[in-house]
């Protein structure tokens, strides 16, 4: 430990820290449009992925009432049924999941809470949204482009992805995706840069790594990962780009498409599926992360207990990052590769539930005995704990080979992946809307509207989900657009199919209360003070909320303690915020 | 993929290595009466810019890693053949080569604060990038005309990628160090000033180099005998 200039008085020095040059914006464009200040950045992010994330919920609406109805809907054949499939899980997995948690609350959470006026490159933060924003209108332009979206699966598979067989395989489909995707990670890698830069060099004096709330720890990490990970999806897309419109062929073999032999010639299809995937597990953590940083600080601060096994939990989330770049071919089991590489696949894949167990462990020995408050953050993390184990569970049996190669084409993984992706995260997002709700607009959610959506959503999903996992074990495949005449599958599946859709319009529909909570409570909530949950983190201790450009006033806070103090014996209040100097009265090295 | 991981095991070796540095096993709870804790975080040992730079550059290279780990994973295939190096890929090279070191030299000079030779390696600098990809853009075309075309082999469709990404790399480079080179003729500005842009561009240039020799080792076939050696090692 460094030898304090300061001396006993356990004061320290007014900040050196460099003052950042902000730019101050000059008319209302600069100061709401183009603005270069990461709070409003971070709404802009918000906003569009929630826009478009709602066009996917409509799709999966699309796509529920064909497989409960059958042929009812004319306008629903079975390109239009693809096209939803694809578009509904790109936009799910990249343009709102991972824009939301890591444009959205990145961009908010990480300057405030690590105590720096802005992001490090607020230009290049700037410039990042409006890109991302390209990148939707890009893919939306599919929906009006001739021949429609592509309806290639979301994991855009080669051969059929470029074929005319698929709809937008020879049409703007494919190529629309592709451009979206390479300028997506165009604006990602801008705003990455920043994550890292700012959580590396822009934190307050006495903010080391180890006092960073762990929601700045998970947005960091996914952020390095995807860094990492995005180039392969990246490369994948530019050389599918040149095998669709340049007619080379590096994922095409040769290929005869209705009675003509195709230009192409030997080129590889696996090889997509080793860069798509080494790009999509890792993309699974990039988004659960954050949602476990996240959720460890709302179940800290709602039970009013300190973290348990900070320091785990950090490990945890390190080692977890670095183990998901080296299972991505368990994706990969029924694609004919090498056994050997299964086994080995499969035994890293077993490993990577380890540290996640530990943070399951820990966030359930974080509730064990505290003063558990049952606000709507609190619900939604405990909802995510319960799901993200029940999902996680299922991703033990399908990472095993010989339980993969014949539940791998059924409803079984779709019910799966929908658990521990799509419900548990989105879980976390609506809790952590909840919690810091108050921070940005100044007022509180109203309960009652959040305790109807929450209760709606939470075992809705449960009804949707659930059940889906039986048709799988039943072998109801995926993907078909229509099952028509099979022995193997009971009538009851069907009721099933019925009783499935009727939920998810009913899920669907309940996130119309959560948006209208939203709109409502910024004009009508209740006000909220700076501080509503008695948090002991930077973001509730800014002067003005919501905080005012630059975050800090004056002086930029100076940060002694972590960022779980909560319950100290012997203090005055059940939490002690970050900025505030050790006092006499508390000594709490005697207590351990 | 070998590449790739390969590549990330040196990420990671880097990333480890500087996490130790950060106190990972240190107690936080135990901490707060202590306000030492509050002091020991040192000034920023690089700045943010200059991180930032060498961040953007972790992901310039983990792009060329997949591609050249797509590259190799490629090759395995019978319908693989080979591209003849051109001739003046070598002398491009050597441009190259010369940009970097022109850059380097130009840094050294504004360390020493002499202006007038500061702007002759400058300018130096950019116009032999400049020459560097007028002269891969001339090398195309000799291979075009020589009957290479982009979708014949995977060779000549690997060969076209990586060179054109890395020109547009060398381009963007170039558009940073225009403004660069146009802000040290344009005002009397104190070498001082431009110290850190051309501390920048330097780094920059040099990384690309090193890319650029990387390719040129895969197109010429001597990463692969040397990745036959290693194996050969191994076994």
């Amino acid at each position: 430990m460094v030898d304090s200039p300061a001396g006993s008085a356990g004061i320290v020095p007014p900040a050196e820290v460099a003052e950042m040059e902000l730019y101050h914006p000059k008319s209302w464009w600069t100061r709401y449009v183009f603005s270069q200040d990461a709070k409003i950045i971070a709404v802009q992010y918000a906003v569009t992925a929630t826009s478009i994330g709602l066009v996917a919920l409509v799709l999966s609406w699309l796509m529920r009432l064909q497989l409960a109805f059958p042929g009812y809907f004319a306008f629903i054949d079975a390109d239009h049924y693809y096209q939803f499939i694809t578009m509904h899980g790109m936009i799910m997995v990249v343009y709102l999941l991972t824009a939301l948690f890591l444009g959205g609350f990145g961009n908010y959470l990480i300057p405030l809470m690590v105590g720096a006026r802005d992001m490090v490159f607020p230009y290049a933060n700037m410039l990042s949204y409006w890109i991302y924003l390209l990148a939707v209108l890009i893919l939306a332009a599919g929906f009006f482009a001739p021949g429609g979206p592509t309806g290639a699966g979301w994991t855009l598979y080669p051969p059929q992805a470029v074929l005319s067989g698929t709809p937008g395989g020879q049409n703007w489909g494919i190529v629309l995706m592709l451009s979206s995707l390479i300028v997506f990670i165009i604006g990602f890698t801008m705003g990455g840069l920043n994550y890292v830069v700012t959580v590396l060099q822009g934190r307050a004096r006495g903010m080391t790594l180890m006092r960073m709330p762990l929601t700045v720890w998970g947005i960091f990490t996914a952020t390095v990962m995807a860094l990492l990970a995005f180039p392969a999806l990246f490369v994948a897309s530019v050389m599918m780009l040149f095998d669709r419109l340049l007619g080379t062929s590096f994922f095409m073999p040769a290929i005869v498409e209705m009675g003509t032999q195709l230009q192409h010639d030997g080129g590889s299809p696996i090889l997509f599926q080793h860069l798509f995937w080494f790009f999509g597990h890792p993309e699974v953590y990039i988004v659960a992360l954050p949602a476990f940083g996240i959720v460890s600080d709302l179940i800290s601060t709602h039970a009013r207990k300190n973290i348990f096994g900070y320091r785990m939990m950090v490990w945890a989330i390190l080692i977890i990052a670095a183990l998901s770049f080296v299972v991505w071919a368990h994706h990969m089991y029924v694609s004919g590769m090498n056994p050997a590489f299964g086994f080995f696949f499969a035994t890293t894949t077993l490993i990577i539930a380890v540290p996640t167990a530990i943070k399951v462990y820990n966030w359930v020995l974080t509730l064990w005995r505290g003063n558990i408050h049952l606000t709507l953050p609190m619900l939604f993390a405990l909802a995510f704990i319960v799901t993200f184990v029940n999902g996680g569970l299922t991703g033990l049996f399908l990472g095993n080979v010989v339980v993969d190669v014949p539940l791998s084409d059924t409803m079984f993984v779709v019910a799966h992946f929908h658990m521990v992706m799509g419900v548990a995260p989105i879980l976390v997002v609506f809790g952590a809307i909840h919690h810091w709700y108050p921070k940005v607009t100044g007022r509180m959610l109203n309960e009652t509207l959040g305790h109807i959506h929450f209760w709606i959503t939470f075992l809705g999903a449960y009804a949707i989900f659930f059940p889906m996992h039986y048709l799988g074990l039943l072998g109801v495949p995926r993907r078909y657009y229509e099952m028509g005449e099979t022995s193997f599958v009971p009538p009851s599946a069907h009721s099933l199919n019925i009783f499935i859709t009727v939920m998810a319009l009913i899920v669907g529909a309940a996130q119309i209360v959560f948006l209208l909570n939203l709109v409502w409570s910024l004009f009508k909530g209740k006000a909220a003070g700076g501080n509503p949950w008695r948090a002991t983190t930077l973001e509730w201790q800014t002067p003005e909320t919501p905080p005012a450009h630059g975050n800090w006033g004056k002086d930029l806070p100076v940060v002694y303690r972590w960022a779980y103090d909560y319950s100290v014996p012997g203090a005055a209040e059940d939490f002690i915020p970050q900025t505030q100097p050790a006092t006499d009265g508390i000594t709490r090295e005697v207590k351990r | 993929m070998t590449v790739m991981l390969s590549f990330l095991a040196v990420i990671l070796a880097i990333i480890a290595w500087w996490m130790a540095g950060q106190r990972l096993a240190s107690k936080p709870w135990l901490e707060s009466s202590s306000a030492q804790t509050a002091t020991d975080r040192e000034r920023p040992f690089v700045p943010a810019i200059n991180l930032g730079l060498y961040v953007f550059l972790g992901v310039v290279a983990a792009l060329f890693s997949l591609f050249i780990s797509a590259y190799f994973m490629r090759m395995a295939s019978s319908d693989w053949w080979g591209i003849p190096v051109p001739r003046l890929l070598w002398w491009n090279t050597a441009v190259l080569a010369a940009s970097s070191l022109a850059l380097q030299w130009a840094t050294k000079e504004a360390q020493r604060g002499r202006m007038e030779s500061l702007r002759a390696t400058l300018a130096a600098g950019f116009l032999l990038a400049t020459l560097f990809l007028a002269g891969q853009i001339q090398a195309w075309r000799e291979l075009n005309a020589a009957g290479y075309v982009l979708a014949d082999n995977p060779a000549n469709s690997f060969f076209y990628i990586l060179t054109g990404l890395h020109g547009l790399h060398i381009f963007g480079g170039l558009v940073v160090l225009g403004r660069t080179t146009g802000r040290a003729f344009a005002t009397n500005v104190p070498p001082e000033r431009l110290r850190s842009s051309l501390h920048l561009c330097a780094v920059y240039f040099h990384f690309m180099l090193a890319v650029w020799l990387i390719l040129l080792a895969v197109f010429a076939g001597w990463a692969n005998s040397f990745a036959d050696l290693c194996l050969q090692l191994l076994n």
